[in-house]
């Protein structure tokens, strides 16, 4: 019989996938054209609304929607960077900061148009639903599915950015993005792509995300602060820095909840600013 | 025999495994006139930045007219005298050049922390700020924002903020830089007008420049000092010419 | 070496300086404008109240985001802990209002230094985090010990007593706007004349070029943490304002929400121009309290264009465009 810590170290590696996920993109995005995106957890609600709207209205099972789920924000994202991102690249903290508040503000307002503001639960196929009994715990398949596909994107991601010509033209931009385009990388072509993944990649987080947090308008903000927590102790332009801040915040948010409920969400707060204190680019960030 | 105005020893710096600073031991005597050239990417504005403290150095020491400032913070050394211009502008755009220059006089007199009274009471700051720059022929245009000031006159006012700290020693990195050859003589007879007790170290690549003004040329390759000497011993050393006189280059 | 007598320039440069400090017609219209709810809108007094609170607010977080290029996602830190310990402060000492502001700002003063110690060693991404991470950390701080703020019901039980022993503070809204009104304008004359001095031109200094300012011998780290401090004293002043004139304090004082809205307020009316915090805050409260009625997220729909508009078209917000259009229309009228 395993002891509970054990389950809230499951469940906590569970919510941390689902915020490697949401966060991963932004993180790689930020490294690479230091822009500051706060409309990236929009993607990841349309991403969410996508797949409850294919569920509930035209019946579609859950997984067959998760594709979609990732290719319309990814598109969307290509277009909005198009139009609005691209004049803003050079530009001050701020008016990055003000762009993409105001377009989360407006995406919010038309999920709630379209969807009213109450959240939106979607039934998921049979295998994942429920829970089952193993050594005194109770592990939710879901959330296995969860730490699967987690483990499964970040192989593709770093196998992509390691072993592919693409993969290695995103590791020298974002290292050296003057030197990067010296030597003929079409920056501005390999960041459209990175951003679209990025955004595809939320948008199936925030596909993911309905069956264990839900699905309102207001999820744009709510878990946009998550992400930047996430992306900011990981360090910025790191997939593996992505990856264990998401962990640890996680499983952070998680025990915290579970042992000291009175503290609520303070425990994520203290060690995001304790990390940041002590490694101010992140714990895998460059500088 | 009084100590050199700026004197490094064993100064070297690595990113990863690229030495960008190799073991550079430098010697200027005060009133020199030591000119700093070498091929691009020889590492002359890595140097700059790490004798004015804008890189830390992984091993070598910087002493400043006898006093050794390796530990201090930037504008801990412009305080002790030992300033520098940038090779790409690194102006304020927003401010004009009376202001600008205001400002670093503020900040030499230490008044700059003051918030209680009106900066044009500050007569002697601004009096100050403003002879320096009719020195420089900018006095006419200090009240327009530095942004629409035309690139000539911008790469003179680099040279007129770096001034109003009063430095001992004055880094120029390529005080010329993209300024077209009939505007920058305006630039060098600044340069030439300055003071004999002020030291200067200057990057440059035009040579008829170098060879005008330098008493002393210093050559980096690599990170490393490949070789010093008069102006005329560089110019006739034949691997200097083949590192760089060689090569074609643009006045 | 040239004289400075020389051209007839004398103290040409210091005249300048001075004249651009000088005070403006405009600016002693709008104060007189300040006035004209007392005669208009005796009715919207509680509002106008809350308006110059707000002002306040806005103020002080132009002064670090418009002057020293400090962009804070978490000033109702300094907000909100001053209106919490003004209103315990007269639950549990007494309900005086002076010492009551006094004791709010100091709360406020000293997280301000505190904090300032860390704000001045970051920037970007990073900055706006730690920001962010401190208001939301006091926030659930504040919501976990209800004990002493009353958790998510708000504190209650305020009493303030009347203003001078004579005027009280009542549903009318006078007493209320004239604290306020009187507070906003006396700070605000402190702020200008700090604006116009050297430490204001170090400020811009920083906005402008924060690379440079080390190589001209300036301590940019130790002008941040001043001018931080001071920002957080004002914001402390309007939260102890918004806790003696309401007599309430909620958790929104340190919700994200709050500073969010400061920040569009104050990049509504134009960062870095003194008056863009005010104005900014006038026009935003004042349409939000004419469409009230509608849901919120629908405001923040109209928010978010608004946002995107004036962040590719009117970069520099009301009074920058305003600036370019009295620019254009002088042109026109010059070539006449």
């Amino acid at each position: 019989m395993l002891p509970p810590v054990f389950g809230v170290l499951f469940d906590g590696l569970a919510y941390g996938m689902l915020l490697f996920l949401l966060s991963v993109g932004l993180s790689v995005t930020l490294g690479l054209m230091n822009f500051v995106n706060l409309a990236h957890c929009a993607f990841a609600m349309v991403g969410g609304y996508v797949t409850v709207l294919l569920v509930n209205r035209y019946g579609w099972p859950f997984l067959w929607t998760l594709p979609l789920a990732f290719l319309i924000p990814a598109l969307l994202s290509v277009g909005f960077e198009r139009v609005f991102y691209r004049r803003f690249y050079g530009k001050s903290d701020l008016d990055q900061v003000l762009l993409t508040i105001g377009i989360a503000f407006v995406s919010v307002a038309a999920a709630a148009w379209f969807f009213g503001t109450t959240q939106q639960p979607i039934s998921t196929p049979e295998v994942l639903r429920g829970s089952f009994h193993v050594l005194g715990l109770d592990i939710a398949p879901y959330r296995l599915f969860l730490i699967v596909v987690g483990v499964a994107v970040t192989a593709a991601l770093i196998g992509g950015l390691e072993y592919t010509r693409f993969g290695a033209q995103v590791r020298a931009a974002v290292d050296n993005q003057r030197m990067a385009s010296g030597l003929g990388i079409n920056v501005e072509r390999t960041f459209a792509i990175t951003f679209a993944v990025g955004s595809g990649l939320a948008g199936l987080g925030g596909a993911l995300a309905i069956e264990i947090v839900g699905l309102d308008p207001n999820f744009a903000f709510t878990y946009l602060i998550y992400v930047l927590i996430v992306v900011s102790v990981g360090g910025l332009g790191s997939i593996g820095g992505s990856l264990a801040a998401a962990l640890l915040i996680g499983v952070s948010d998680i025990a915290g909840k579970y042992y000291v409920p009175q503290l609520g969400a303070f425990l994520i707060y203290l060690v995001m600013l304790a990390i940041l204190m002590w490694r101010p680019s992140g714990l895998f960030g460059r500088r | 025999m009084t100590a050199p105005a700026l004197k490094t020893s064993g100064l070297s710096k690595n990113f990863g495994s690229l030495g960008v600073a190799r073991d550079i031991a430098l010697d200027l005597p005060v009133g020199g006139r030591y000119a700093l050239i070498g091929p691009n990417g020889a590492g002359k504005t890595t140097l700059i930045n790490l004798m004015t403290g804008m890189l830390k150095p992984d091993a070598g020491s910087i002493v400043l007219g006898g006093e050794d400032v390796t530990a201090l913070e930037p504008q801990d050394r412009v305080r002790k005298g030992l300033a520098r211009t940038f090779q790409i502008n690194t102006l304020f755009p927003g401010l004009n050049a009376l202001e600008a220059v205001t400002l670093a006089v503020a900040e030499r007199r230490g008044v700059s922390n003051q918030f209680w009274r009106n900066i044009a009471e500050y007569r002697e700051s601004i009096e100050e700020a403003y002879e320096i720059l009719a020195k420089l022929k900018l006095g006419d245009a200090c009240y327009q924002p530095t942004r629409e000031l035309p690139y000539g006159r911008q790469r003179l006012l680099e040279i007129a903020l770096a001034l109003a700290t009063k430095p001992r020693v004055l880094l120029l990195d390529e005080p010329a830089a993209g300024v077209p050859h009939e505007e920058s003589g305006e630039i060098f007879d600044v340069v030439a007008g300055l003071s004999d007790q002020l030291t200067l170290l200057f990057i440059e690549h035009d040579m008829h420049v170098v060879f005008r003004f330098a008493s002393h040329i210093i050559v980096l390759v690599g990170g490393a000092i490949y070789t010093e000497g008069t102006p005329a011993e560089i110019a006739a050393d034949p691997g200097v010419r083949e590192v760089y006189l060689g090569k074609r280059h643009h006045g | 070496m040239a004289s400075i007598t020389d051209a007839g320039s004398g103290t040409e440069p210091a005249r300048y300086l001075k004249r651009q400090t000088r005070w403006h017609w405009a600016e002693t219209l709008f104060w007189l404008g300040t006035l004209l709810p007392f005669f208009l809108f005796p009715d919207y007094l509680q509002l106008a109240s809350q308006i110059a609170i707000t002002a306040l607010f806005a103020l002080s977080l132009d002064l670090i985001l418009g002057y020293a290029g400090i962009v804070s996602l978490g000033h109702t830190a300094f907000f909100g802990t001053a209106a919490y310990a003004a209103g315990i402060f007269s639950k549990m000492v007494w309900g005086e209002p002076f010492t009551g502001l006094i004791v709010g700002v100091a709360a406020a003063t000293l997280l301000g230094y505190a904090s300032s110690f860390i704000i001045a060693r970051f920037r970007h991404l990073t900055l706006i985090m730690i920001t962010l991470g401190l208001a939301l950390l006091l926030e659930q701080a504040a919501n976990s010990a209800s004990w002493l703020t009353g958790g998510s019901d708000g504190l209650q039980g305020i009493e303030i007593w009347p203003l001078l022993g004579h005027f009280d503070f009542d549903l009318w809204g006078y007493t209320a706007y004239t604290y306020s009104l009187i507070a906003l304008f006396v700070v605000f004359l402190g702020v200008r004349r700090l604006i116009n001095s050297p430490f204001g031109l170090a400020l811009r200094g920083i906005r402008e070029n924060a690379i440079r300012m080390p190589a001209i011998g300036a301590p940019s780290r130790k002008h941040i943490r001043t001018v931080y401090t001071l920002s957080a004293a004002i914001a402390g002043l309007a939260g102890a304002l918004l806790a003696q004139t309401t007599q309430t304090v909620a958790l929104d004082a340190l919700g994200f929400q709050r500073s969010a809205d400061v920040l569009i307020m104050v990049v509504l009316g134009g960062a870095g121009r003194l008056y863009g915090g005010l104005i900014g805050t006038i026009v935003y409260m004042i349409a939000h309290d004419q469409f009230s009625g509608i849901a919120p997220q629908y405001w923040y729909f109209w928010i978010g264009l608004l946002l995107i508009a004036v962040v590719m078209f009117l970069p520099n917000g009301i009074l920058g465009g305003l600036q370019v259009a009295a620019a254009w229309v002088q042109a026109r009228w010059s070539k006449r």
